[in-house]
């Protein structure tokens, strides 16, 4: 070996998974670390991976490569020796020794065993047939991709957590799965029978056939695997046989070298084993009688370990409650603890919802909780499992705790803002993008960051829908401290001025190219970037109505091809339903769109017109040819600008209805249709004050009365719902209309690029907006001629230009020319 | 001229500041063209680094590409993505000739759309 006359002290670590290297990576972290030489000997080929990550690799959400954990780069750098495709096979503890399979010996001052476990493996006749694998590592997931490329039959052996998975990767990779499953439920160790039940419910209907209660007696075949036969007859055939029954920790080693095992190897509270200068982590370990099958007590031990190897003689191992989940798209399960009571002192409490797969229950003792299981809304999952570490008094709680925490807090007066130093670092901030509570903190304390732009940058936390903002510009207060930058909001990186500068100087100085605001302005960047390059054009479309070209490359993909992309790259066409009124010729055209292109989902949306999802890019133009022709135009369902004017049947045919709210929907609509807006706008009208047409969560809603009409406006259904604020009531429809023409164009001229209509009140106030409207009319008139004048321009259906040719490169892709 | 090169036609197929994506492909992967404000031309495979989104659907500015799907920010000359994130597309050859776009496809497996 290299590095042989250094003089260091040697750490020789047996197994590259990731326990052992995650204890690797936290002693590197601590002052000590550099009193090692590192030595890491690992049985695959492959460098440090997520193990965990293999079954998104199997259904094909993500590569090899994207879940390998440290480059080979990464051990260079840090002076790591890694040897791979060589497995430890002898401890020497006389001399301090380990030997390797290819004859390699090293000596160690410390060693530190991370071999993890093995899969069961019971004796069942037809095991070592070709066709058969476990899953467990790369080589597996390999062997499962290459025979769904070739064979059609797939079975599983095992419902627990790794066997659904792996069922259900292989479902994605198109082969047809059955799963067998000894227990008569599902993931019994971690599901009730009901969860247990309801999961078996929902992935049946996706495919998956089940044979609960069936023992498997013998893989049949002679060449290679031809089926699985059950030892009450039934027989499942197959071309693929998964074993994933379970695990158990990988002892060989330690057992050879007569340290002491039992059911994986013993540790203390320090994570050595009874050789004080060996340690053990992950799930090799047994701890106080438990083995560990889950990550977060394995990161605990990381840690703890390393601190140990490094000097610190306090650092001790405590196993916590333990969460589990499942990872298969849209299928959510938690669980925690106790699955139910174990006597009678116990209370389960039990909330159910079948037609909405719906389940939790809670399990109490003492008055507190000590077991919860979650299935189909799992957001409460982590107040849970807090609830059950801290072991807090729940009884005051008892009769709100089922219903989750945002009813629960409601009820007991205590505020909703997290308690951030008591978070767990795993619970995730970030759904979108997957960060967790630890994960920010510590950027944010390695990088010294100070802005949320950098925390967005750093760790994508908010940087998709913004829903976690507030919670990551708290998190940002709590671990940066007094380092908060109250940093300017400018338009982007590319300038120093902000929206209303901007905004201003394109009136003042008449500006009328994004050229011209640049360089008014001194922009850093010549061409902008993908943050001011929208914000500008729409500012100069709104600004010099008739006379700004709009500038199609700076606009986002949707508006660009007017229509909404999917994440499988086809897009979403939905056509206007004027006040979401249609008729029978429309509904005809539909249809027949739907069937020529073979359009694969139609769906009623809530803004009341029809979506067609799944359009090829290229079917785009004709899709709206053939819509066109009967009639229908883009409903702008991708664009910032007005979507929908929602309504209900008003007084034409309810019975409470006080005037014609659908009438005057569709009067709205085509008033506003067409304009472009710094975010989407959504109306409604209600004909009552019962509200059939939501209208107290959209930008602007009517609600009639028997005296006239009701302007509300600034409301929002979205992430953050939030209702109206009352703006005026008015005795016609003209006035409406007006008051609708002049708010948009208010909008339009004021807010900032993507500020939906309730923030922006929210910023400059209600009372601000009753100011320019209300009670100022000669501005309101002037505000909705404004508008009037710029919809002359903007009221001309993208789709019919587009179905005539326009922007044809758009939807086609670039043949190459014949060789010449 | 090798017939490695591939005539894509000229370059007022392509928008100023835009892209498209090829017919042709580089090893089965998307391929896109991409033309900046200063009339210069790039190729990369048409898949960020990050999660595959097609680039040839983002915003060029100057040399730079923007991903449409999480704005990742790619160079269009070695394509690199732009710190903190990290990664790389294969960028791919091409050149001008009489006004006609060439792209170098050392196995083009031509695939007609």
């Amino acid at each position: 070996m290299n590095m042989i006359n250094d003089p260091r002290e040697h750490l020789v670590v047996i197994g590259n998974g990731m326990a052992g290297m995650r204890t690797v990576e936290e002693l590197l972290k601590l002052e000590n670390a550099n009193r090692f030489r590192i030595t890491v000997f690992g049985a695959e080929p492959h460098v440090n991976y997520n193990r965990i990550m293999l079954s998104s690799v199997l259904a094909g959400d993500k590569s090899v490569d994207e879940i390998v954990i440290n480059s080979r780069e990464w051990y260079d750098e840090n002076g790591i020796t890694l040897v791979t495709s060589d497995a430890i096979t002898k401890i020497n503890r006389g001399d301090k020794t380990v030997t390797s399979a290819s004859g390699l010996t090293v000596h160690y001052d410390r060693l530190l065993i991370a071999t993890g476990s093995r899969p069961l493996a019971p004796p069942i006749p037809g095991l070592s047939l070709p066709g058969v694998c476990a899953f467990r590592d790369i080589a597996d997931v390999d062997k499962m991709l290459a025979a769904a490329k070739t064979h059609k039959r797939a079975v599983v052996i095992g419902g627990g957590l790794l066997g659904l998975e792996a069922a259900w990767g292989l479902k994605q990779r198109g082969m047809s799965v059955a799963l067998v499953h000894l227990m008569p439920t599902l993931m019994e160790r971690q599901l009730d029978a009901a969860a247990g039940q309801m999961l078996q419910r929902d992935l049946d209907r996706r495919g998956i056939a089940f044979f609960t209660d069936g023992q498997t007696e013998e893989i049949t075949g002679t060449e290679h695997a031809e089926g699985v036969q059950l030892a009450d007859g039934r027989f499942v055939p197959a071309d693929l046989v998964v074993l994933a029954i379970g695990i158990r920790p990988n002892i060989d080693l330690a057992k050879q070298a007569q340290l002491e095992v039992n059911r994986g190897i013993v540790v203390t509270d320090d994570m050595r084993t009874s050789d004080p200068e060996i340690f053990a982590v992950g799930e090799c370990v047994e701890h106080r009688g438990n083995v560990f099958g889950l990550v977060a007590p394995i990161w605990d031990q990381a840690k703890v370990c390393a601190a140990r190897l490094a000097g610190d003689e306090e650092a001790l191992f405590v196993s916590k409650a333990l969460a589990t989940s499942l990872k298969i798209t849209g299928v959510d399960v938690f669980s925690a603890g106790a699955l139910m009571a174990a006597d009678e002192a116990d209370d389960e409490i039990t909330l159910r919802d079948d037609s909405r797969g719906l389940y939790k229950k809670i399990v109490l003792r003492d008055g507190r909780l000590v077991g919860a299981v979650l299935y189909g809304d799992v957001a409460d999952g982590q107040w849970y499992l807090q609830m059950m570490r801290d072991k807090e008094d729940v009884s005051a709680l008892r009769e709100r705790l089922v219903f989750g925490r945002a009813f629960a807090e409601a009820g007991s007066g205590k505020p909703a803002t997290p308690d951030f130093a008591a978070m767990p670092d795993d619970t995730q901030i970030c759904g979108c993008n997957g960060v967790c509570k630890g994960t920010i903190v510590s950027t944010i304390q390695a990088k010294k960051l100070s802005s949320l732009s950098e925390v967005r940058a750093h760790t994508k936390a908010s940087a998709s829908c913004g829903q976690c903002t507030g919670q990551v510009e708290a998190l940002l207060a709590f671990a940066a401290g007094g380092a908060v930058k109250a940093n300017k909001k400018t338009v982007c990186d590319c300038t120093d001025y902000s929206h209303d500068e901007v905004r201003q100087g394109i009136l003042a100085q008449k500006l009328k190219t994004m050229d011209a605001v640049r360089e008014a302005f001194g922009w850093k960047k010549k061409e902008g970037c993908h943050k001011c390059r929208p914000a500008l054009n729409y500012y100069l479309i709104c600004a010099w109505p008739g006379e700004y070209r709009d500038d199609s490359q700076s606009r986002f993909v949707n508006e660009r091809v007017h229509a909404n992309i999917q994440k499988d790259g086809t897009y979403s066409v939905v056509p206007r339903m004027w006040g979401g009124l249609t008729t029978p010729a429309e509904l005809h055209a539909i249809a027949s769109v739907a069937e020529k292109f073979n359009i694969p989902t139609v769906k009623v949306t809530g803004g009341q017109r029809i979506d067609l999802l799944g359009v090829k890019k290229e079917d785009l133009p004709g899709v709206w040819n053939d819509l066109g022709k009967a009639g229908m135009v883009s409903g702008h369902a991708y664009a910032k600008g007005l979507r929908t004017v929602k309504t209900c049947v008003g007084s034409e045919w309810c019975r409470f209805g006080t005037q014609d709210s659908t009438g005057l929907g569709v009067k709205l609509e085509k008033m506003c249709w067409g304009s472009w807006t710094p975010h989407k706008v959504k109306f409604a009208v209600s004909g009552c004050p019962r509200n059939c047409a939501e209208a107290t969560i959209k930008d602007m809603g009517v609600v009639c009365v028997e005296a006239g009409y009701d302007i509300l406006v600034g409301g929002n259904g979205g992430v953050d719902v939030r209702v109206t604020d009352p703006l005026v009531r008015v005795a016609t429809e003209e006035e409406v209309l007006e008051y609708a023409g002049a708010f948009m164009q208010l909008y339009r001229e004021e807010a900032h690029y993507l500020e939906r209509t309730a923030p922006w009140i929210a910023r400059v106030g209600i009372d601000y907006v009753k100011k320019r409207l209300v009670e100022d009319a000669q501005g309101r008139a002037a505000l909705h001629a404004r508008f009037l004048r710029s919809q002359l321009f903007a009221q001309v259906d993208p789709w019919t230009e587009r179905a005539m040719g326009k922007d044809a490169h758009e939807f086609a892709t670039l043949p190459a020319i014949e060789a010449v | 001229m090798s017939s490695n090169w591939k005539n894509i036609g000229p370059l007022s197929n392509i928008p100023l500041r835009g892209a498209r994506r090829l017919c042709l492909k580089h090893e089965g992967r998307p391929v896109a063209v991409f033309r900046t404000g200063e009339n210069e031309i790039f190729a990369l495979l048409d898949e960020c680094p990050h999660k595959k989104g097609p680039l040839s659907e983002g915003i060029v500015s100057g040399k730079t590409v923007t991903c449409p799907l999480h704005s990742w920010v790619i160079g269009l000359e070695d394509g690199k993505a732009q710190e903190p994130d990290e990664g790389t597309t294969q960028p791919l050859s091409v050149k001008l000739v009489d006004g006609d776009i060439y792209i170098h496809l050392p196995e083009a497996v031509g695939a007609a759309a």
